[in-house]
């Protein structure tokens, strides 16, 4: 076991941890984090995307070891279920979910994308987010949330 | 709604097979397995089969809605995959009992709390649940106003509600959760329900907000595996390489000694592993399988020669439609064979269960589709009985039909039995869901069909196909138990009767034929093993039925829209075909290179919504590659519950189609299955969207409800193989769409 | 390729520039002057005009002593070196300029048998390779490859009369091929391999033309190039050609079979493999003396392709043509970097094609037995074998474990045997490492994430020694963390 400060939604969270464990375990069995998810484990998915000093990183497959003083956020820090952030409030206004597992994942790499670019086209968006996967479907309620908060009038175009 | 007791024939289908299941029930006989209904299976016993949707087989009041002082609590058979259904439930409840939806505490299938209602699944959920719900809610609330008017001695005519407070003609008020208590709930729903007319709809008919998607955009707990649980610890399971391999040896003593690992089970060729905590699970697991080695494993075919091995194979022929006689030589014909490789369910989180035995009772936390007939089968597996088995509906990620759930849920209860008083919490591996979910089963059709002076002739169909529900019908049906020292044996496969159908889903066109001739091969020697996926085998029926209709069209020198047309009386099957062409200015396409457009309509099984459906897209002249540009479709599913969560779902499948039918198909060789993970499986990304998709909803107010969770899956296919063909002038009839699927 | 032509070019347009027009002046002015004192030797004339006959070397050694012999006399001499000057002015602009070739209205009949022959071209010669950008159309250009000197931008290809080379007559698609001249007379970057392609054959050229002509036309126009000065000036490329542009078509070598003369036609001709696989000088053309002995591209080390059969972990026939398609081979891994859309291509062409290519190529011997031996005896650093053994079972096990399905149902090589692990240059493995193998929508295939975000400096290197030592114990890599430094730098 070895001691380990993760920093994580702007808190530091002092941690005793397995050596090798990846990110996504110490967020969920030792944070209590729900948001990223197991999908694969093998960074095909996108359902464990967290921000790491403002990039997107696969949690599944980053070492905790290596992550003290970096910035850890993850989608719990968007907002709340009360108080959801302007991304989450777009997914919710759209609909942007069926099963939802996806979901926590793509608002993480769609904040990313628009932390770089505020107004990003539907093409950067598609080409963007390319790296996650959705299985229900719901990919163009996404993008359409996503284009809410970027500044787009809705339009299914 | 009219009254409940217009059933429509499709439903005397079910009594009728409901009926034999009650004489069957009586009497002292071995079990046999009976031609399963997708929902009902052995153990759903019709009671009261004058009832509406799922009363006749839950037939008391109160095991639909409980008041009290607490609230008011609506149980349901059915659970929430994300399709919605739990807030559209909720919708019909809350109209129903005239409350606002935010009162209302819904709880989905849980053996100990709710009705059974068997599984969820053939988009029968609003159809069943909904018409259960929409019936016992009205006459509860009826039944609390009649004792109010007892009460004060007044007439009930004269009283109403609003929010869930009674008022009389003079000004008096009584809580439900007061008239609650001069009333017995306990008693059989009538036949007849209270009115109402759908234009009074206040729930029904609009848009509620899902009640599931706050928490999965902010980290809620919103899953099975969100579940925490004191004291809970972490498993991993491992499996053989391949079906039917033998465990020589293992080395349990040096995974014991990892750090962190409670217990390693071995049972024959069943293996898991437990730890503390869930990283050192995986690795227990990972020295597992390398010290493990087998021997033997049932042998994998060769993928090219798939579709002849199932015409090879031992097989029961089903005839499915034997209708009419074909008169003489025909002016038209179409004779073709069409095929679909294996397809899998790959749901995006991997199958997980908790699992706890505790007090003689053991819970399991799944998300199965079905939790009475997994508790009868775990409980059978674990030589229980059934009352000390519990299992509750926790959601999953999507499953689209019979995945790994049941299986990961035996998995744990087989784990907890070995912890008692300790939660055990299992979580497939990314892998193992690929590799040992149930998939969507390879099919071949043979068409052959003719058209004479613009009317369909003969109808000639054949399909083979292994089956499509392969669910928790006895203990041998889990996977787990099947790698025991002491192995369950899998119950013999049957297929789902029609109306419903299984691999012959949709198999029996909805156009006015001459004559039909359609049967089914059913092979229950599977190469994979295999059960239901979103649609069964309408998925392929409709693509192949949709194909002959308009290659007969082309060659007939008629519009393939127009001759669909011709051929359907139903109103409604007219409207969706009507309103797709007018919006996509059929048969007009754009004049860019490989442009194609494409049109198809179905039925959901001849009894369920109708869609209909319209692609344009491009095939690239040069590299093949097919984009999507624009899809109309039009929907009909009766009333309406929940407009945008209609909509999702119809964008949804889609979208799954799409993928299912120009990417998909699992990878095999003798060597092995080699789509483990998304790089052998590759679906559908956001690059590869249609462009723009628009669905327009035909709202039927007042009519039954149809169902939604399905209705797109096979005319989405149709249409771009009809579009594909259009853009090229060839004919592609072997799903995935891609050139090499096609033969040389 | 992209990758090739960046490196060629940012050693090219380091020197070359001046290099060449001085070069150019000077010959026009030693021809001057040998022309006004002694008649022109007819090997001198033939060396102007014809560019297959330019030998530097040997020009400067015949005209100095002639030059020496004459200067220091009066005003004779300074006339002469006016009209010279002048000559040579007007010779050096006869050079760099090249006239347009008539535009045609595009050809709107194939014939099937031409169309599928030219696809198989196209795609052993990988234009769209350069040709395509992510998320663009097909051979509609846009790619940007990247030089130290600035950006270039690959054209679009299409028949689109506008944008494209919609207008190009099949002649001016030969010269371009062969010449590097574009319809409109303007000279091409090397950057686009036309030393190469000049040695296809015509019918292959003309197959080529008529598959791009069917396509359909795409309006994109090309992006502006962003070159620094002097390298914006695109008729000092005439230098360079002068230089380095020889070769003829490619014809069989009767002592030779047929697979093997095929292989040789697809390596030197369409597939310009030494675009890459050669090393390059200072002006950015192969070393031919050093033909195939690697080269680098894009960041990446391409191996030579030298001596494959004779190496410490040799390459099987079975196992090179597997690679060439990239499947994952058993000893040797899968490509990756810009091999891996070459290898795609290759295996979309019958398996013929990278038959013939792996017989050309084991046939090569290594007339140095270099690389492989020749990584200088660096002092044993242990490999910090925690660190590297935590970070390969947190990130990589997944994958590359014994236990994780790739290795146990697909039966793929562990790390260790990977070429990428047994190169004397950490370089491909750690790019490897940190840009992932991306994976083709729609098409299944080896994919690996990107970690460039996941792991820091201290970790590549503790990773990238760990594996190393599995691989070759005795040779570890010395240089990892300038390495790594250097690699993050260039992909800023």
């Amino acid at each position: 076991m070895s001691q380990i400060t993760l920093t994580v939604n702007g808190t530091a969270q002092a941690l005793e941890l397995e050596p090798d464990m990846p990110l996504l375990y110490a967020l969920r069995n030792h944070l209590n984090l729900n948001g990223a998810k197991y999908g694969c484990g093998l960074g095909q998915c996108g359902a464990c995307t967290v921000i790491v000093d403002d990039q997107p990183v696969f949690a599944c497959l980053t070492p905790c070891a290596g992550l003290e003083g970096k910035k850890i956020r993850t989608v719990e820090s968007l907002g709340s279920a009360e108080k959801p952030g302007p991304l989450q409030a777009a997914f919710i206004d759209k609909q942007a979910a069926q099963c939802g597992y996806c979901i926590a994942g793509m608002l993480m790499r769609a904040q990313t994308l628009l932390e770089r670019d505020p107004h990003p086209d539907e093409q950067t968006i598609r080409e963007h987010m390319a790296g996650n996967l959705c299985r229900c479907g719901t990919h163009l309620r996404i993008i359409e949330a996503i284009k809410q908060v970027a500044g787009h009038n809705g339009s299914r175009t | 709604m009219s009254a409940a007791n217009g059933l429509n024939p499709s439903r005397r289908a079910f009594l009728r097979g409901g009926a034999l299941l009650m004489a069957f029930t009586l009497m002292p006989v071995a079990r046999r397995a009976l031609a399963d209904t997708e929902v009902d299976t052995l153990g759903t016993v019709v009671l009261a089969p004058d009832l509406p949707g799922s009363l006749r087989t839950n037939p008391y009041l109160d095991a639909w809605i409980r008041i009290g002082a607490d609230g008011i609590t609506v149980y349901t058979g059915k659970v929430e995959l994300g399709t919605g259904v739990k807030t559209a439930l909720l919708q019909i409840a809350a109209e129903r009992l005239q409350v606002p939806a935010s009162v209302i505490n819904l709880l989905t299938a849980d053996t100990a709390l709710t009705p059974n209602e068997g599984y969820t699944a053939g988009s029968h959920s609003i159809f069943d649940s909904g018409t259960a719900l929409y019936n016992a809610a009205a006459q509860v609330r009826e039944m609390l106003v009649d004792a109010a008017a007892r009460s004060w001695q007044v007439d009930a005519a004269q009283l109403s509600t609003r929010d869930g407070i009674i008022e009389g003609p003079n000004g008096q008020r009584m809580a439900y959760a007061d008239a609650v208590k001069h009333v017995d709930v306990h008693q059989y729903a009538k036949a007849q329900s209270p009115a109402m007319a759908a234009a009074d709809f206040k729930l029904i008919g609009l848009n509620l907000p899902r009640l599931d998607i706050p928490a999965k955009v902010s980290g809620g707990a919103a899953f099975v595996q969100d579940m925490r649980l004191p004291g809970m610890l972490h498993a991993r399971v491992i499996r053989p390489p391949r079906p039917g391999c033998t465990l020589q040896a293992f080395d349990a003593a040096s995974i014991e000694a990892l750090n962190g690992v409670v217990k390693v089970i071995r049972d024959g060729n069943y293996l898991a592993v437990v730890a503390r905590d869930e990283w050192q699970a995986i690795k227990a697991m990972r020295s597992g399988i390398e010290s493990a080695k087998w021997s033997g494993g049932e042998a994998i075919p060769e993928a090219a020669g798939i579709h002849d091995l199932l015409k090879q194979l031992p097989s029961k022929r089903y005839p499915i439609s034997n209708n009419g006689n074909a008169g003489g030589a025909t002016e038209t014909r179409f004779k073709a064979r069409v095929t679909k490789q294996y397809l899998m369910h790959g749901s995006i989180g991997p199958s997980c269960a908790v699992a706890w035995f505790n007090d003689g009772v053991l819970t399991v936390w799944t998300h199965t589709q079905g939790v009475y007939p997994l508790r009868a089968g775990i409980a059978e597996m674990l030589r229980l009985p059934p009352e000390r088995v519990r299992c509750i509906h926790t959601e999953g990620s999507g499953c689209y039909g019979h995945n790994g759930a049941d299986d990961a849920a035996a998995d744990a209860a087989l784990i907890a039995m070995r912890l008692p008083g300790t939660p055990v919490r299992v979580q497939w591996m990314r892998e193992q869901e690929n590799l040992w979910e149930p998939y969507s089963s390879a099919m071949v059709t043979e068409v052959d069909a003719g058209l004479s002076q613009g009317r369909l002739q003969d109808w000639n169909y054949e399909l083979w196909t292994t089956p499509h529900n392969e669910r928790i019908v006895n203990a041998g049906r889990l996977l787990p138990a099947r790698l025991l020292a002491k192995p369950f044996t899998s119950a013999p496969s049957v297929p789902i009767a029609q109306p419903e159908g299984d691999g012959d889903r949709n198999a029996v066109p909805l156009y006015e034929l001459g004559a039909t001739r359609i049967n089914m091969n059913f092979v229950t020697t599977m190469p994979f093993r295999t059960s239901a996926m979103r649609s069964l085998g309408a998925h392929i029926n409709i693509f192949a039925i949709e194909a002959g209709i308009d290659e007969l069209a082309i060659k007939a020198g008629l519009d393939p829209l127009a001759l669909r047309l011709a051929h359907l009386r139903d109103p409604r099957a007219r409207a969706v075909i009507e309103r797709v062409r007018d919006e996509i200015g059929w048969p007009h396409k754009s004049s860019e290179p490989g442009a194609g457009i494409g049109f198809a309509f179905a039925r959901y099984k001849n009894i369920m919504g109708y869609c209909a459906l319209a692609v344009k897209l491009r095939v690239h002249p040069q590299t093949g590659e097919i984009r999507v540009d624009h899809v109309v479709t039009a929907v009909d599913v009766g009333q309406i519950v929940s407009p945008d969560g209609l909509r999702n779902q119809v964008e949804g499948g889609i979208v799954q189609s799409t993928s299912w039918t120009l990417y998909e198909k699992v990878a095999y060789d003798a060597g092995g299955i080699r789509s483990y993970d998304w790089s052998g499986y590759p679906i559908l990304r956001f690059t590869q969207l249609p462009k723009k998709v628009d669905v327009h909803l035909l709202d039927q107010p007042g009519e039954p409800f149809l169902g939604a969770a399905e209705i797109v899956q096979g005319p989405m296919a149709a249409a771009l193989g009809n579009a594909v063909s259009n853009a090229t002038g060839r004919r592609w009839l072997n799903l995935p769409l891609t050139r090499s699927s096609q033969p040389a | 390729m992209r990758g090739a032509q960046r490196c060629l070019w940012r050693n090219a347009l380091l020197r070359g520039p001046v290099i060449l027009r001085c070069k150019g002046l000077l010959y026009a002015l030693a021809l001057a002057l040998t022309s006004a004192s002694a008649p022109f030797p007819g090997c001198y004339k033939e060396r102007f005009h014809d560019p297959h006959c330019t030998r530097p070397a040997t020009v400067r050694r015949v005209f100095l002593p002639t030059m020496n012999s004459h200067l220091l006399k009066s005003r004779t001499l300074w006339i002469s070196v006016g009209v010279l000057a002048v000559i040579g002015l007007i010779v050096a602009v006869a050079l760099m300029w090249r006239p347009a070739i008539a535009p045609i209205k595009r050809p709107t009949s194939f014939n099937t048998a031409q169309l599928q022959r030219g696809a198989r071209v196209v795609e052993a010669g990988d234009c769209a390779v350069c040709h395509t950008r992510p998320g663009g159309e097909y051979l509609a250009g846009g790619l940007p490859l990247v030089t130290p000197f600035g950006t270039l931008y690959s054209t679009n290809i299409t028949p689109d009369a506008q944008t494209g080379i919609g207008e190009w007559s099949l002649p001016a698609f030969e010269r371009a091929m062969r010449e590097g001249i574009a319809r409109d007379g303007h000279f091409l970057y090397p950057a686009f391999p036309y030393v190469h392609y000049r040695r296809m054959s015509s019918e292959d050229i003309a197959d080529a033309y008529a598959y791009l002509m069917s396509g359909p036309a795409v309006h994109a126009p090309a992006r502006q190039n962003q070159m620094n000065f002097p390298m914006n000036i695109r008729p000092l490329v005439s230098f360079w050609n002068l230089l380095f542009l020889h070769g003829e078509p490619l014809t069989p070598l009767a002592e030779h079979s047929a697979a093997w003369n095929r292989g040789r036609y697809l390596v030197d001709g369409p597939g310009h493999c030494a675009g890459c696989h050669s090393p390059l000088n200072l002006i950015g053309a192969e070393k031919s003396s050093q033909y195939l002995q690697g080269g680098s591209v894009d960041g990446w080390e391409a191996p030579a392709l030298v001596g494959l059969g004779q190496r410490a972990n040799p390459w099987s026939r079975e196992q090179l043509v597997g690679y060439l398609r990239a499947d994952v081979v058993d000893g040797h891994g899968t490509p990756a970097g810009p091999m891996r859309p070459v290898s795609l291509s290759l295996a979309r062409l019958p398996a013929s094609e990278a038959e013939t290519i792996a017989d050309y190529l084991l046939s090569l011997q290594n007339p140095h037995a270099v690389s492989e031996t020749t990584a200088k005896k660096q002092p044993v650093i242990p490999a910090d074998h925690t660190t590297g053994a935590l970070l390969f079972s947190s990130v990589c096990a997944g994958c590359h474990a014994p236990a994780a399905p790739m290795r146990e149902i697909d039966g793929r090589p562990g790390l260790q045997s990977t070429s990428a692990l047994q190169a004397a240059s950490s370089r491909n493995f750690l790019k490897t490492v940190l840009e992932g193998v991306p994976a083709i929508p729609g098409a299944p295939g080896p994919v690996m994430p990107p970690f460039a975000a996941s792991l820091d400096n201290a970790q590549l290197g503790a990773l990238a020694a760990y594996l190393r030592e599995q691989a070759r114990p005795e040779q570890p890599w010395a240089d990892l963390s300038s390495t790594i430094e250097a690699l993050r730098q260039e992909t800023k």
